[in-house]
């Protein structure tokens, strides 16, 4: 799969040739951001990170391009929050998938029935998604594949029925997680939040909060514009967790260190495929080495 | 929008011009440092828009000699003739004027292929196009070549049936390029003067879903082969857009989800990059959802300044 994270032990081309510039000089700290904002990291902390830098240099501590690379490393590495999302006993359990159109929340959601139905669990999916065409249908094939139950009310139905459903009747049955999926909508759309904020009360009144977990889903080709879809849900609903998705697309995952680091939202998993098994739990070091081939050229 | 980039840049360049002018007395003769430091916040809201840097470099590069001139200097506030040119520059680049389709006439069958990255808005656009050709008096085909996502072929039933648009489908097909074929096929023997054939969401890095779209890219020989690319798309936005150009050679780009509230440079390093002109946006999920693409528009939005633009003019 990760082909192209080859671990490059031996700092590359631009490495060697900033430190060949001088930790001391402008041209330096211009081309490390440039480097950085490249691989879609926010300016600004493009800015922080060579700001550490220069201070550090200033302290004489860098004295070979190893020692560069491995202090770019450590300041990038730092930055990046994870967590882990799986479920944690055998308790009930709901998590609502949510993010704005297209980004792969549905595909994450079979994705991750099949990881916790190998672990054991008994999973279903809620039909949350009334709006777009066909999209419980979509929901419905894949419940299909993995042989599991599909709560549905059809298109135009209210979500939060829909789920409240199936709220019910796991808990009824006393085990299982519930998969809630919803219609991908604009942060900026401020009625389809509210709808969302119904759909979290509604579960609300249903379980306690350490059994409900609210996944937001972030495409990797995004631009600054994932921070701002970010800041939005995470302040309507509170998120636990982040999906990048689309992570084999080769973009640089420069948005999971702005959004850590900007927001503090950690990010659980990664998409990396449209099969089942395309999904990892984040992991930190592949995104920095990505980061670092960024920087690296 | 927010209109918070707007303000921001403006009142930083015109900070960094009125100081100027209040230290050098009025009198131009402006520093390396001062011109840079302009530069330097026209490429920082560039970036924050999303513009990929190697063409942000660029641009800053044949900009410069311009917004520098003598005349800008001179003028009462040098600050807003500068942004005025960088604007004016975008919107060069962005295409001058609305680019349309280009189809062939009524009498005959064209052809137009959607294609991209998955989830970018194919199969919404395709719907859209559509109901607007429809519009125009015309009668399209669509074609659901997207054997892939799961229920692809019922949601562009689906959204046809909506617009009372025709679909083309076929029941357990395996092969994209024969649908597409058949597709055409039955679009010529039906006289309908348009087909427009969804396929399905690819990664520009995957080699054989790449030479699979120029399959079907072959067999059809569209009259418009458009990009159907996000909005929201960050740096890699050239990447992916040289890679399905490279195979399939595009005739235009069509950028979904302005509605979102990115500033949307992407836009600016599409056509940078590709020279494709950008045909429509997207801005949102209904069927007359697309609007033709305004460079002015976008320019400003880019740059986050709103109606700034206009104000300078009048000024
Ligand atoms: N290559 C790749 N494709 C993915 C990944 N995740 C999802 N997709 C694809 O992206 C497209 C959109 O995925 P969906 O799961 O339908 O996205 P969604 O967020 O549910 O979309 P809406 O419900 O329409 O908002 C589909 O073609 C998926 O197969 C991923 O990690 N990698
Ligand atoms: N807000 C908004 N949503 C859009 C726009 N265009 C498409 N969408 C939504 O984006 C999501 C993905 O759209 P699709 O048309 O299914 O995308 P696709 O490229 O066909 O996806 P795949 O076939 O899975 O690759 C859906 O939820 C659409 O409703 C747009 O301009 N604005
Ligand atoms: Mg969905
Ligand atoms: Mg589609």
């Amino acid at each position: 799969m990760f082909k192209w994270f080859r671990k490059k032990q031996k700092p590359g081309g631009l490495i060697r040739r900033l430190f060949q510039l001088g930790p001391h000089s402008e041209g330096f700290y211009e081309k490390l951001e440039d480097a950085l904002i490249e691989a879609d990291i926010k300016a600004s902390i493009a800015m922080e990170i060579s700001d550490e830098l220069r201070n550090s240099s200033q302290a004489g501590k860098l004295s070979s391009p190893e020692e560069l690379r491995s202090f770019v490393r450590d300041v990038i590495s730092q930055m990046i929050l994870t967590v882990n999302l799986d479920p944690e006993n055998n308790d009930n359990a709901i998590y609502l998938v949510l993010g704005v159109n297209g980004v792969g929340k549905t595909t994450s959601m079979a994705k991750l029935a099949r990881r916790w139905l190998d672990a054991g669990r008994s999973v279903s999916f809620a039909a949350g998604d009334t709006f777009r065409a066909a999209a419980v249908d979509q929901l419905a094939v894949h419940a299909g594949r993995l042989g599991i139950k599909i709560f549905q009310q059809g298109q135009g139905a209210d979500p939060s029925a829909v789920i409240f459903d199936g709220l019910e009747s796991i808990k009824a049955k006393g085990e299982g997680i519930l998969l809630a999926d919803t219609a991908g909508r604009m942060h900026n759309k401020s009625q389809l939040v509210k709808e969302l904020q119904k759909i979290d009360r509604v579960i609300r009144s249903k379980v306690d909060d350490p059994s409900y977990r609210r996944i937001l889903v972030i495409d990797a080709t995004t631009g600054q514009n994932g921070i701002q879809q970010a800041e939005v849900f995470h302040q309507a609903l509170g998120i636990d967790g982040i999906i990048l998705s689309k992570y084999d697309s080769r973009a640089r995952g420069g948005l999971a260190l702005s959004i850590s680091r900007t927001l503090g939202i950690p990010f659980a998993y990664m998409g990396t495929g449209e099969g089942y098994g395309d999904i990892s739990p984040m992991d930190p070091e592949a995104l920095v080495e990505s980061i670092m081939s960024a920087i690296e050229g | 929008m927010r209109s918070s980039g707007v303000s921001i840049l403006f009142d930083r360049l015109s900070t960094t011009f009125s100081d100027l002018f209040r230290q050098m007395g009025g009198k131009a003769k402006i520093s390396e440092k001062n011109v840079q430091d302009a530069v330097e916040q026209i490429k920082l809201a560039l970036l924050e828009a999303d513009v990929n840097l190697r063409v942000v470099r660029r641009f800053v590069n044949a900009t410069l000699k311009e917004a520098t001139g003598e005349h800008v200097l001179r003028s009462v506030s040098p600050g807003q003739q500068f942004v005025k040119i960088v604007h004016d520059r975008i919107v060069h680049l962005l295409g001058d004027e609305a680019a349309g389709l280009n189809l062939k006439g009524p009498d005959t069958t064209s052809v137009i292929l959607l294609l991209g990255l998955q989830g970018s808005g194919k199969t919404t656009t395709a719907s859209k196009l559509a109901a607007r050709l429809k519009k125009e008096g015309r009668r399209p085909l669509l074609v659901a070549a997207d054997l892939v996502r799961p229920a692809a072929v019922d949601q562009l039933v689906t959204l046809g049936s909506q617009i009372a648009v025709d679909v083309h489908s076929e029941k357990g097909a395996k092969d994209p390029v024969k649908v597409a074929k058949n597709g055409l096929k039955r679009g010529k023997k039906e006289l309908y003067d348009t087909v427009i054939i969804d396929t399905s969401g690819r990664m520009h890095v995957d080699a054989d879903l790449m030479k699979e779209i120029k399959s079907v890219f072959q067999a059809v020989k569209p009259d418009e082969t458009l990009m159907v690319a996000d909005a929201m798309t960050g740096q890699h936005a050239v990447d992916i857009a040289k890679s399905f150009d490279e195979t399939v050679e595009l005739s235009g780009v069509i950028l979904s989800k302005f509605d979102s509230d990115t500033r949307g440079g992407a836009a600016l390093s599409l056509k940078s990059i590709t020279g494709k002109a950008i045909k429509f946006i997207g801005v949102g999920e209904k069927s007359d959802d697309l609007e033709p693409f305004v460079p002015e528009r976008i320019a400003s939005r880019i740059l986050g300044m709103g109606d700034v633009v206009s104000l300078v003019e009048k000024a």
